[in-house]
């Protein structure tokens, strides 16, 4: 039986501050093109105050906050036959270099079908105006024994 | 990583049973440990050929994320640039792995309220890898 105790429980927020060169790093490693995320001049005459995070970059500022629910006890995610099994993000306003994003990881559910575990997680982000930049539902399965 | 010439064009319009671009790429046999540094994700499964074995992987397999990643271009360079992605949700199927060719292809489902619904698939050597994909676009 997995334990289902941990629904509900929120941790405490986790803030990333989006540096340029780690903005270029990762547009690189995902092959992103686009001089909006690699060009500071390119960005500013598009009206950004700094290159532009993909929207993908969620994953970046969102997983500082992500392990302390994946590691917590209370919730018991056994890593050995841990799958990622499914992701949504929904955005708002772009990301921009300079930004300063604090994420909130809440445990969503967690329920059992069939012998696994079923984990979702919901991660909030917010920029330092206050404005929602990506809402996160990270579904993960730890399959049974 | 391979990378192709792309056209960063403006947004077009779309009507349901669109196809958007297709994208493919072959990520290299460093791909995993460039995106492991950029992403913070340093799980050995992506990153020591050894360790996957020991696991009972074929290999070194792709980060889920950055598949998604690729997921998510094709539509922001179907949709003029990363303003106009929404929302995407994945499911991850199977394994990706380095030094394979993944082709991403999509079709518009339904367009409504200036926001088209677009249906996306990864696949690699003829599996889907990320299926039942949905993204909502901004479109005007």
């Amino acid at each position: 039986m997995v334990d289902t105790t941990a629904i509900g429980k929120r941790y405490a927020p986790v803030t990333y501050a989006v540096g340029r060169e780690k903005i270029r790093e990762y547009a690189h490693a995902v092959g992103e093109t686009n001089p909006l995320h690699l060009d500071v001049e390119a960005a500013r005459a598009a009206g950004y105050r700094d290159v532009v995070a993909p929207p993908m970059f969620a994953a970046v500022y969102c997983s500082r906050a992500i392990g302390p629910a994946m590691f917590d006890p209370e919730v018991g995610i056994d890593f050995s036959r841990l799958v990622h099994s499914g992701q949504e993000f929904t955005w708002g306003p772009l990301v921009v270099a300079g930004d300063e994003i604090g994420t909130t990881l809440t445990v969503k559910d967690i329920s059992e079908r069939a012998g696994s575990g079923f984990y979702v997680f919901e991660s909030v982000s917010t920029n330092q105006e206050g404005d929602v930049v990506c809402v996160g539902t990270w579904s993960n399965i730890v399959r049974g024994a | 990583m391979r990378r192709d010439v792309v056209e960063h064009r403006a947004r077009r319009v779309m009507q349901p049973g669109d196809e958007i671009p297709e994208l493919k790429v072959t990520p290299d046999r460093y791909l995993t440990v460039r995106y492991a540094g950029a992403s913070g994700d340093f799980n050995p499964i992506h990153i020591d050929e050894d360790f996957a074995k020991q696991v009972g992987l074929p290999g070194k397999i792709l980060h889920g994320l950055w598949t998604m990643a690729q997921v998510a271009r094709a539509q922001t360079e179907a949709g003029g640039g990363p303003q106009s992605l929404k929302r995407l949700q994945v499911q991850f199927r199977g394994m990706g792995v380095p030094e394979r060719e993944i082709t991403v292809s999509g079709t518009v489902h339904e367009v409504r309220d200036g926001v088209a619904v677009v249906h996306t698939i990864a696949e690699q050597d003829g599996k889907a890898i990320i299926r039942n994909a949905e993204a909502e676009l901004r479109v005007e």
